[in-house]
């Protein structure tokens, strides 16, 4: 059997990122497999800008930000398998990976870093009633075939759901002559960025419905239209508020799934609020030796955060294998509570914590003009005003070392709204 | 001139052209649809029923207990999946413990072997996931499942080897006789055939009514289901039934062969043939009534749902009609459940009709056994490392979540018979069948049906006719 030091699941923002992280922390023998014929991940397919403000000071397209990267891996001569797909990772870190050139194999790890995003909610999983034709398609397939493949899913278009690639691909569509009539979304608010809600609706007049879904699906060949429906606050379709619209293409961009399947094969816990795995601080999973990171872990809002988790993953997969395994016991637990979802990491050894480390988070709900409140234990340690917060935009919070009580076992993290 | 013409290639009409291609005999089967298995055999329970729900005496017992005994060689023969994994009819109240009793009684008369009623702990400790309310259960060892697509395709695929001809995309428009023979007027123009088998589903009354004087009418019954991710296929080892009802079987909870969890279906009388749209209403019934067998239905992991149609015929006497209707004319319709299961029986059944009313001979070679696409995932470590050896594109994978290669793929593109459409792949090998629904492997399954098909993108369907995939080239409309 083949043996690594670290082998690096996924070629996309994550994996590359942990890889050259990983590299320049001092560890020899890397692997990164990857599943598609070349890296980079999905960012191939995201040819708009927006990419790299925070990491490297400019606007980059999906492409430009990950051959930046990409070439740093080739720099550093870190070893790839392209069309490479991982079968099954066992807890003792045994890789089953088959490609059509190097066929079925196993590989050994010493340490193995968890990069393989994330996928996207299909219809099937919202269980819309209705026929099942041709022209349905999740956004971010629409999106390979438009800007990799060439081809158009269609020319009239409903986009149900306002996540980040719905949006983007609101406006790709229109920009090659489709028209895109509405993007509704069953929330009263936005899943996605505000700059994406501006920047891909506003500027091309495309309506958007929040607290409207789709409730049926017309067209047994192809799409012929589909009904919306206003809904009630619990999210139920408000009857007498049905409106028919033609169109041959809905795309659907109602959430994304980390894609854990294979951490469970390999015994790694899940955060049943996140889909992604249990961290600590060095971004270790529950099984030694396997770290995650990026879109796998939690999802993301901008590839830049994605690229600093990963490097930090690399680099503590790194001194994993340099140094041994160190002693955890992360006794210290991260808590999201009164509108926080979830936090990430989710347990910390303060022990192992670098001076500064930032915890991320999402809220469940928009805000406005509320307190963010970060409590050691029962204390309130800090309060943070917060003019707006929402669901679409992670919150980061960076905690210090030297600030931590000693008897420190918990940090909660809660939103409090002003007494009215 | 045809000896026989078979109408319709769901499950039904497959058996019975593999039946009759036993025969020397010269035989076409047609169907309206761009491949087998599109109609009820496509979207159903994928039971293979025991056979203690029909009336003693009724062709739907006697049908249901003879496939379901045909059905385990066949799987073998055909290379087919299928698996006996029991059933359990689950009784929710003590008052309606004699109809637990009267379905074991009417088990036993039809000859269904292993009927045992158990009482709450044993049925627990066999299903610890079933609801507490449950007080019994009659247990049925010989149910099964199956993969319908499986065994339709394996049908298919066998008569077509033993030289059935197989014509897609040709709906018969119309049905006379012309003196000793039939003319049919189809999509591919004028057929003449010396006998005509109508297996053509929900649209059997269609092609009876133009030759038989008694007018009948079938009413296509919706049924809704929700499919489960595979993680939750090991909720429940057997079929969950529970006591039936008017209209069908009622709500099953079951395991399928392919590792996922199955719930369904509502029962709907229907005007349309094609109504195959779920509704909110049938779903979230469908939903409630399963919680009532398995309160803990993780039904955030639904990852699709469908409805299929049975063909009912309304007033009729609720069995199946198999029988020469008219000299030559022969008729397996109303085929509704336990069809899947009686298929292959009800195929037996048929061919032996026609072929001693046509006087036909066996033929010298028949070819029994036919070998289905090969699912590198049930070999050993070993021999899918050889298969990827002597076939790389083994060794490719294609859709993700089902762990599908393009060697696969390639298979079911290129066998007689083979896909041509992305549902078409999708049944053969379950490419784009997993939870991402073919969000990932989509385009890259269209990409091998172009290139193997010769057809650009554009003309690519999700399921033939008008369900193009891609309507153009971008930048063409600029």
């Amino acid at each position: 059997m083949e043996r690594y030091d670290i082998v690096i699941v996924g070629g996309g923002p994550a994996g590359l990122a942990a890889a050259i992280a990983a590299k320049r922390a001092g560890a020899e023998r890397l692997l990164i497999l990857e599943r598609d014929n070349e890296l980079g991940g999905i960012l191939n397919q995201c040819i708009h800008n927006g990419f790299g403000l925070h990491t490297f000071g400019e606007e980059l397209t999906g492409p430009e930000y990950a051959a930046r990267y990409i070439r740093q891996v080739r720099e550093l001569e870190i070893p790839c398998w392209l069309n490479t797909m991982v079968l099954d990772i066992s807890p003792d870190r045994v890789l089953t990976v088959t490609s059509r050139d190097g066929g079925l194999r196993q590989i050994a790890a010493r340490a193995i870093i968890l990069a393989m995003g994330c996928r996207e909610r299909p219809r099937g999983a919202l269980n819309i009633p209705g026929y099942r034709p041709a022209g349905i398609y999740s956004a971010g397939t629409a999106q390979r075939l438009v800007n990799m493949e060439g081809y158009m899913p269609g020319r009239e278009v409903v986009i149900l759901g306002s996540g980040d690639i719905g949006l983007i691909m609101a406006r790709r569509m229109s920009l090659e002559g489709a028209h895109v009539k509405v993007v509704a979304e069953v929330l009263p608010y936005s899943g996605g960025l505000k700059r994406n809600i501006s920047q891909c609706l506003d500027d091309f007049g495309i309506p958007l419905k929040l607290s409207h879904t789709v409730v049926d699906i017309d067209g047994k060949e192809r799409l012929r239209g589909v009904t919306l429906a206003e809904v009630d606050k619990n999210r139920r379709p408000i009857p007498g508020t049905e409106e028919y619209i033609p169109c041959d293409t809905l795309l659907l961009s109602v959430g994304l799934l980390p894609e854990n399947e294979l951490s469970a094969s390999a015994g790694v816990a899940l955060d049943s609020v996140t889909g992604g795995p249990v961290v600590t601080e060095s971004l270790l999973t529950s099984v030694p030796g396997v770290f995650a990171c990026g879109n796998v872990l939690h999802v993301h809002d901008l590839v830049d955060y994605v690229s600093e988790e990963a490097a930090r993953a690399g680099e503590n997969a790194a001194a994993y294998v340099l140094h041994g395994e160190q002693p955890e016991n992360a006794a210290v637990c991260l808590v999201g509570k009164n509108g926080v979802r979830y936090t990430v990491p989710q347990l910390l050894d303060v022990r192992h914590m670098p001076e500064q480390l930032t915890v991320r988070f999402r809220v469940g709900q928009p805000y406005r003009d509320v307190t963010l409140c970060v409590w050691f234990n029962e204390t309130c340690f800090r309060r943070i005003r917060k003019r707006v917060m929402a669901p679409g935009e992670m919150e980061q919070f960076v905690l210090r070392r030297t600030d931590l009580p000693a008897d420190l076992h918990t940090i909660t993290f809660t939103v409090e709204e002003d007494a009215k | 001139m045809y000896d026989v013409v078979i109408v319709g290639v769901g499950v039904v009409g497959c058996a019975i052209a593999r039946e009759l291609s036993r025969y020397s005999l010269k035989l076409c089967v047609l169907e309206k649809n761009e491949d087998v298995c599109t109609g009820t055999s496509k979207a159903n329970s994928a039971i293979v029923h025991a056979g203690f729900d029909a009336l003693p005496g009724s062709r739907k017992a006697r049908f249901n207990v003879e496939g379901s005994r045909m059905m385990e060689e066949l799987s073998h023969t055909l290379d087919f999946s299928y698996r006996r994994s029991g059933a359990l009819v689950l009784c929710f109240d003590e008052a309606d413990r004699v109809h637990l009793q009267e379905l074991y009684d009417r088990g036993v008369a039809n000859g269904v072997e292993g009927l045992e009623i158990l009482e709450k702990e044993a049925l627990r400790a066999m299903e610890p996931a079933v609801t507490q309310e449950a007080v019994a259960a009659l247990y049925a060892p010989s149910s099964g499942i199956v993969c319908p697509f499986g065994l339709t395709v394996a049908l298919a695929e066998n008569a077509c080897e033993n030289g059935a001809e197989f014509r897609m995309n040709c709906q018969v428009r119309s049905l006379r006789r012309a003196g000793d023979h039939f003319v049919l007027v189809t999509d591919q123009g004028e057929l003449e055939s010396r006998a005509v088998i109508n297996a053509a589903g929900v649209y059997g009354d269609v092609l009876h009514n133009e030759i038989c004087e008694d007018k009948l009418r079938i009413v296509p019954r919706k049924g809704e289901y929700c499919l489960l991710d595979r993680k939750d296929g090991t909720l429940v080892d057997h079929t969950i039934f529970q006591l039936p009802g008017k209209l069908g079987k009622g709500i099953l909870v079951t395991p399928t062969v392919h590792g996922n969890l199955l719930l369904g279906p509502t029962a709907m009388d229907l005007e349309d043939r094609e109504g195959t749209n779920t509704t909110a209403a049938g779903l979230s019934d469908a939903i409630s009534k399963a919680q009532r067998s398995i309160p803990h239905l993780p039904m955030r992991d639904v990852i699709t749902s469908f409805a299929g149609l049975r063909a009912h015929i309304a007033d009729g006497d609720g069995d199946f009609v198999m029988q020469q209707s008219a000299p030559g004319f022969y008729e397996a319709i109303g085929i509704e459940s336990p069809g899947l299961t009686a298929a292959p029986a009800i195929g037996a059944y048929m061919a032996q009709l026609a072929a001693s009313g046509l006087g036909l001979v066996k033929k010298e070679h028949f070819t029994q056994t036919r070998k289905g696409i090969v699912n590198p995932r049930e070999l050993s470590f070993e021999e899918r490392q050889a298969l990827v050896q002597t076939n790389p594109a083994y060794g490719h994978i294609i859709c993700r979540c089902e762990q599908i290669s393009e060697g696969e793929i390639l298979d079911a593109i290129r066998r007689p018979l083979g896909a041509r459409s992305l549902d078409g792949v999708k049944r053969r090998v379950r490419a784009g069948m997993g939870r991402c629904q073919g969000g990932f492997c989509a385009p890259k399954v269209m990409e091998l049906l172009s290139r193997e098909l010769g057809e650009p993108m554009t003309e690519l369907t999700k399921s033939g006719g008008a369900s193009s995939l891609v309507v153009g080239l971008t930048k063409e409309e600029l």
